[in-house]
């Protein structure tokens, strides 16, 4: 089963007919993914990847019962593809596209509250449940079905993280790319509950970097609440203060954000942070810490 | 995006928001030619992006030409913390008779912009929120609906009580929302706001960020973009779809997608070596953007090997693989490199990796192991 998205899911593409958006719509397809329909402003009958294309999102929900979008729109317009998905009804929306501005991504979030939507991203890989559905740009073979959840603000770190918990034979009941903008939908203490309250995951990995200080706030949410084990990463540790590292959320800022902060925060709440990667594994099985 | 203060400040004029008039100076005869002599008393402040420059003795009240002149000379060509003085701005000098704070940010956690303000201005507010956080009042603005007019009195009340003062005060926090919102910064801050002598509300100083992410949307902001050396190379690298960070370290690292760049940095420095960047390739395979990353990489002096680290996912190894051959060939590297396959099609690329005559690497951990190894035997 796992969180957020399983078997039954069924899921649109908005941006479809997008280089991006049919690459990856047949890469989700695939994987064995439900996509029902695409969405393509004036595009409506054609198809992509054999997908139909709808004009609008509220057409491809009445019509196809979709309650999952993956949007690929470009940043100029992927805020308003967010709320035409969020009024049309979806239930969890999850946005691919990097670098849309902060000022749109708070108005987002702000109005998508109203309608109840959850929304991961922008800027992230997706999320999947091995076996059952991929909902973005993860490659599907690396991924292994099991009980470890995975929540991570970065992409192709978690594929490396991934790859090294499937090789050491910890599956995962669902894999979730939260994004590395400084607005964002579902963070960590939304999906640390969800994974506690899933029967299907016995264990966390939580993959943070610097900026901002949302790992701060799930150590304190581990304390207070999670009994599962988890086991934190947090990457940049070697980075320079004031420069953005390629993710617009990871910038250490006067002092605040650094990794040292997150990790001391971790162990406080006894939390096992791994040195490198390959660790991970090692600290899950052993649960040591716990 | 930053920008300097009389830049900022210039935003500020036109949104409505009383400043202290400046003239911008670039050299020592600009001033002599450009401020009158008339005995008045004028203040000459350093022109940089960062803060700490009223310490580092970038800003000097002087009073006279000659003075003025003189003070001018010794703050062009001044370095205060990485950054070499170019530019100074010359302003009047108002009598101060009380120094306020206030700034405007992005909150990741309310997802929504804060308005600060204090009564304790002029000095550093990280120290105040640190020492004395009671001293700040905060309050959130409604993303959707803006900073209403009730909010900007309330903040305005937190610093005067003078039905005037009220009025000015409140007038200068909505203008200066209006300019935070339209111009999509993330950081704007007067600090200090002054009350004058003369019962006036003056911004003394000004600083502005914007969002990289909505300069496409801000060719006025972006057509103020100055930029220093080091932060040259950032802009070309982005140019070309890198995303390029100079440290100080001996290995030069190319790794596709930040937050595995950052790891690879980490694991360097956890083996005992420096990394010499930060490069992340995003996630494609052309080999125009390795040639791109050895390009600017191989300008760094210090680096005395090259570590790549390539998680295949979506792009596959043997696909990265050939793309960092066609780089190899086109650019004679006089320093080795590591190359670090891991992810889809590894063991295809690993091949085509060592039929090209190098030893790849399949862990990180390997890989910066190899990379540090190599980087003290060459050096």
């Amino acid at each position: 089963m796992g969180i957020l998205i399983n078997k039954n899911s069924k899921v649109i593409v908005q941006g479809i007919t997008g280089r991006d958006g049919a690459f990856h719509t047949a890469k989700m397809k695939a994987y064995g993914t439900n996509i029902t329909g695409g969405v393509s402003p004036g595009k409506a009958g054609l198809s992509v990847e054999g997908v139909a294309v709808f004009n609008t999102v509220r057409d491809a929900v009445e019509l196809t019962g979709a309650d999952t979008s993956v949007i690929f729109v470009p940043a100029p317009f992927a805020g308003d593809a967010i709320l035409e998905a969020s009024y049309a009804g979806v239930e969890l929306v999850v946005c691919i596209t990097e670098g849309i501005p902060v000022h749109d991504m708070m108005k987002v979030t702000d109005l998508i509250k109203r309608n109840g939507t959850m929304l991961i991203g922008a800027n992230c890989p997706g999320l999947i449940t091995p076996d059952e559905c991929l909902a973005g740009i993860m490659p599907g073979n690396i991924f292994k079905k099991g009980s470890t959840g995975v929540i991570s603000r970065s992409g192709t770190l978690t594929y490396e993280v991934v790859y090294l918990l499937s090789e050491s034979g910890l599956g995962q009941s669902t894999c979730i790319g939260v994004g590395g903008d400084p607005v964002s939908g579902l963070y960590f203490t939304e999906l640390l509950e969800m994974f506690e309250n899933d029967p299907e995951t016995e264990s966390i990995v939580l993959i943070g970097e610097i900026g901002g200080d949302a790992e701060e706030q799930a150590a304190q949410f581990i304390s207070a609440g999670i009994t599962k084990p988890v086991v934190a990463f947090i990457a940049g540790q070697t980075a320079p203060q004031g420069k953005r590292m390629g993710h617009a959320g990871a910038i250490i800022s006067s002092g605040t954000g650094t990794a040292e902060e997150k990790i001391k925060a971790f162990i406080e709440a006894g939390v096992p942070v791994a040195r490198e990667p390959a660790e991970i594994a090692d600290l899950i099985k052993s649960g040591s810490g716990f | 995006m930053k920008i300097f203060e009389y830049q900022a400040t210039g935003l500020f004029k036109k949104y409505g928001i009383p400043v202290t008039e400046g003239i911008l100076c670039s050299s020592a005869g600009e001033v002599e030619a450009k401020i009158p002599d008339d005995g008045k008393s004028r203040v000459v402040k350093a022109q940089v992006y960062s803060g700490g420059r009223g310490k580092a003795g970038g800003v000097k009240v002087v009073t006279g030409k000659e003075a003025t002149v003189e003070a001018a000379g010794q703050i062009l060509g001044m370095k205060i913390k990485d950054f070499v003085v170019e530019k100074i701005l010359i302003t009047e000098a108002v009598t101060i008779e009380k120094e306020y704070y206030v700034g405007m940010v992005n909150d990741r956690n309310t997802r929504s912009v804060i308005l600060m303000v204090s009564t304790e201005g002029g000095v550093d507010i990280e120290e105040v929120a640190a020492l004395s956080p009671s001293k700040i009042f905060r309050t959130a603005v409604d993303p959707v609906v803006g900073l209403m007019d009730w909010q900007a009195r309330s903040a305005a009340l937190k610093l005067f009580s003078e039905p005037d003062l009220l009025r000015q005060a409140s007038g200068i926090l909505s203008a200066l929302y209006r300019l935070f919102r339209d111009t999509d910064s993330t950081l704007t801050e007067i600090n200090p706001l002054v009350l004058t002598s003369g019962k006036k509300i003056v911004a003394v100083d000004g600083k502005m960020n914007f969002d990289d992410n909505a300069l496409y949307r801000q060719p006025g902001i972006l057509a103020m973009r100055e930029t220093t050396d080091t932060e040259a190379l950032e802009i070309e690298a982005e140019g070309k779809g890198l995303s390029y960070i100079k440290l100080n370290g001996t290995i030069g690292c190319i790794v596709n997608g930040a937050g595995l760049a950052m790891a690879t940095m980490d694991m360097i420095k956890l083996y005992g070596g420096e990394p010499a960047n930060f490069l992340d390739i995003g996630g494609s395979s052309n080999p125009q953007k390795v040639i791109d990353a050895m390009d600017l990489l191989i300008r760094d002096k210090n680096v005395k090997t090259v570590l790549i680290n390539i998680f295949g996912g979506i792009t596959r190894c043997d696909d990265v693989a050939l793309g960092l051959i066609a780089a190899l060939k086109k650019i004679q590297l006089a320093i080795p490199v590591v190359v670090r396959l891991s992810g889809t099609n590894a063991a295809e690329g690993l091949q085509i990796i060592r039929d090209y005559g190098l030893q790849p690497v399949t862990s990180m951990r390997e890989a910066a192991k190899k990379a540090i190894e190599l980087s003290k035997t060459k050096s």
